[in-house]
């Protein structure tokens, strides 16, 4: 088995009682970056909710390991603090806590509590406002509270480089952006991506590709991985569709 | 206003408890513990020992045959209300003999009690008077002697009326009298302590003034008695807090407050109600704000095991302000009936209600409100905003919202919303590695942060700290 920084296999995920992810499975090597592509409903956010611990996500089958330890013996905190980090599609707002107050707490959370991380606290959190061209003031607003599209996912990715994960899963960042936007929370991913860690990129469409450079390239479609190649995979997805997987595959979709 | 820079939670501190924190008692050692129960030989004994003047004597003579003829209320948690033994009450302890002016001469327990409580350093650092009640009576007060040179009385309420006879009998029970309601008749009474504030007109006392309240004894009737008068333009912040041990019997704290703001003058009182599950906290707040006078109630109700305590605003000057900006928080047991009334007797007047409230546990949290307008007042604006946030399935909250508006060209705006803390809310917060009970406790603290961003820092940290430990559920 090569050297491995997260990789799960065979995992089924149960929402609501109903099979929403039918037995996939990846290794993902330290620097590597992959993406998973796939249409709504193809089960792609269903896998990365239920990788991040998300209670109402069940996995009823299948394995998953983070640096060699055992995901799924751990809770949603557990894994944060392996060093998993989830950039959610629709990032919730909780009224009345600052970015500011939340990343302090979320940085020192993610490190057990010490408390010695958060000196340079302050220091790092201008230079990535700075770097992602965020607005000093938004360390004063409350977390994704009123915020635009574009405003919620740049602070996905602001706390993607806090965190300093070794394990990245972004579920659909490319969403609701504009190119401008697109091209800054691009660069953000590709600074915050760990040398020595892995990310994954789960996204519908290829132009986020075209910023973020994968290495591999999954298809997802009905629960499961059925494609695998290089960058030249998203490619061709770009540019014929999902169609001619679909009809390759039409035989293994029916159960 | 302080900004608040670091009110966040620290994680450190959890599962400290009440107990430890505040819940602690000291032995009794006092001057005078009177009988149990309550008759009018209790209330002439009080009078006497306090040296009244005869009219404070038949008031509260009068006052007692208004508490025995009323009924016990019959709206609210009346199984809670009619649960209360009032034959069990002590309604007089005098801790000590004489109040003092410096610590060292405080009995050592009661010192270090305040101690513990943290009222001496407070005072140092950021209060410009204090007084440090223990039961019945006032046993410390100080006051910066230049505010004192200008004019402005800080006293507690025996003091006041022992030396300032002439404002107290003006003022006194003009804004609640004794047949207002059972318990205003109760404390009028037997009322003993509590706080006496005068601001002479265009004195602006920056500092806040703190009155912390706390009871000590088993089976205690706290009763105190404030009267706050800011003269025309004057300004004044005036904040309490209170604690006591945890008993598995009753006490009971039963307030009257009253509250004067002149022409132009501004009132701001802040209560943090931090009292042991087994004190019944049933107080009558009330306030009069003449023309262009502010007045803000930003009541905090952390503790006891049932509060029935509904801050009042009567704008009866033109362009008076009113602004009630209240927190409860219910916990397992506890019954929080809070809320705010508001009414415009004269026209331009404008008044905010902000309530905010946390069940947990099986706790339950009430909004009672009222705003109510009079024909004459015209032009009114008027704004309630009330959320209710649910931490779990078997908690309760309830509205009982009332309007009357009987004038012309009012402007109401009125928002009501109750939430749960969301399964989503948490899974956000714990992806990032917070456990789920520090998510919660971010979440709680978002939502109050409307009340804690109005308090000085020093009592926004302490609030956070005390909804910390309640979050934490250790509260015996």
């Amino acid at each position: 088995m090569k050297n491995t920084i997260f990789a799960f296999k065979n995992i089924h995920v149960q929402v609501e009682s109903k099979e929403v992810v039918r037995g996939v499975s990846l290794e993902i090597g330290p620097g590597e970056k992959h993406a998973i592509m796939g249409k709504n409903g193809s089960g792609k956010s269903s896998l990365a909710n239920a990788l991040a611990g998300h209670p109402a996500y069940e996995i009823t089958k299948g394995e998953a390991y983070i640096n060699g330890q055992n995901l799924l013996e751990m809770d949603a905190t557990e894994r944060a603090r392996a060093g998993l980090f989830l950039a959610f599609q629709y990032p919730l707002a909780i009224p009345g806590v600052t970015v500011a107050n939340f990343l302090r707490s979320a940085v020192r959370a993610r490190n057990g509590g010490d408390e010695s991380v958060l000196k340079t606290f302050r220091k790092d959190l201008m230079e990535m406002f700075a770097f992602l061209e965020i607005d000093k003031s938004f360390a004063a607003r409350y977390i994704n509270d009123g915020f635009s599209g574009g405003e919620k996912k740049r602070l996905e990715i602001l706390q993607m480089a806090m965190l300093k994960p070794k394990m990245a899963i972004l579920d659909e960042t490319d969403s609701g952006l504009d190119i401008d936007a697109l091209k800054i929370v691009s660069k953000g991913i590709n600074q915050a991506s760990p040398s020595d860690g892995g990310v994954l990129l789960i996204t519908h469409y290829q132009r986020l590709l075209n910023y973020v450079k994968p290495d591999y390239v999954h298809v997802m479609m009905d629960g499961r991985i059925v494609q695998s190649g290089g960058p030249e995979l998203a490619l061709k997805l770009e540019d014929q569709g999902y169609d001619w997987l679909e009809s390759k595959n039409a035989r293994a979709v029916e159960v | 206003m302080a900004e608040i820079t670091n009110n966040q939670p620290n994680i450190a501190t959890i599962g400290d408890d009440y107990a430890t924190k505040y819940g602690f008692r000291d032995p009794e050692d006092y001057f005078h513990k009177g009988a149990r129960g309550l008759n009018h030989e209790v209330v002439e004994m009080i009078s006497r020992m306090k040296k009244e003047p005869d009219w404070m004597r038949q008031f509260r003579h009068d006052a007692l045959d208004i508490y025995l003829a009323k009924p016990m209320p019959t709206w609210g948690n009346t199984e809670l209300l009619n649960s209360i033994d009032f034959e069990n009450i002590y309604y007089y302890i005098k801790p000590t003999e004489f109040q003092s002016t410096n610590w060292d001469d405080v009995p050592e327990n009661i010192k270090n009690t305040f101690n513990k409580l943290g009222i001496p350093e407070a005072e140092q650092k950021f209060l410009a008077g204090v007084t440090a009640q223990y039961e019945s009576e006032v046993v410390y007060h100080s006051f910066q002697a230049d505010l004192e040179r200008q004019g402005v009385i800080f006293l507690d309420m025996d003091s006041g009326l022992r030396e300032h006879p002439d404002i107290v009998k003006k003022y006194f029970a003009t804004v609640i009298p004794p047949h207002d309601n059972k318990f205003a008749a109760l404390n009028s009474a037997v009322w003993s302590g509590g706080s006496f504030i005068y601001v002479p007109p265009g004195l602006d006392v920056k500092i806040p003034l703190q009155a912390y309240f706390r009871i000590n004894a088993e089976n205690m009737g706290q009763f105190e008695r404030t009267l706050i008068i800011a003269d025309r333009g004057s300004r004044v912040h005036y904040i309490e807090g209170c604690t006591a041990p945890v008993y598995s019997t009753d006490s009971l704290h039963s307030a009257v407050v009253e509250l004067i703001a002149l022409d132009d003058a501004y009132i701001r009182y802040t209560t943090i109600q931090n009292w042991s599950h087994n004190i019944f906290n049933l107080v009558t707040k009330r306030a009069m704000a003449h023309k262009n006078a502010t007045v803000e109630w930003v009541d905090g109700n952390i503790g006891s095991r049932l509060t029935m305590k509904f801050p009042c605003i009567y704008l009866v000057g033109e362009g008076a302000k009113g602004e009630i900006l209240s927190v409860a928080f219910a916990g397992n047991g506890q019954h929080q009936d809070a809320g705010a009334k508001v009414i415009h007797v004269a026209p331009k007047t404008s008044s905010r209600i902000t309530s905010k409230s946390i069940s947990k546990a099986g706790g339950r949290a009430s909004y009672r409100g009222l705003v109510k307008v009079y024909p004459k007042a015209e032009n009114c604006k008027i704004s309630v905003e009330c959320d209710a946030l649910l931490i779990d399935g078997a908690s309760r909250s309830d509205t009982y919202p009332t309007m009357e508006i009987d004038a012309d060209n009012v402007r109401v705006e009125h928002e009501a919303r109750v939430s749960k803390v969301a399964e989503e809310q948490l899974f956000y917060l714990t992806s990032r590695g917070l456990t789920e009970d520090e998510a919660r406790l971010l979440i709680v603290n978002g939502f109050i942060e409307p009340f804690t961003k109005e308090l000085p820092m020093e009592y926004a940290v302490e609030l956070n700290r005390l909804i910390e430990l309640e979050m934490e559920g250790s509260v015996g």
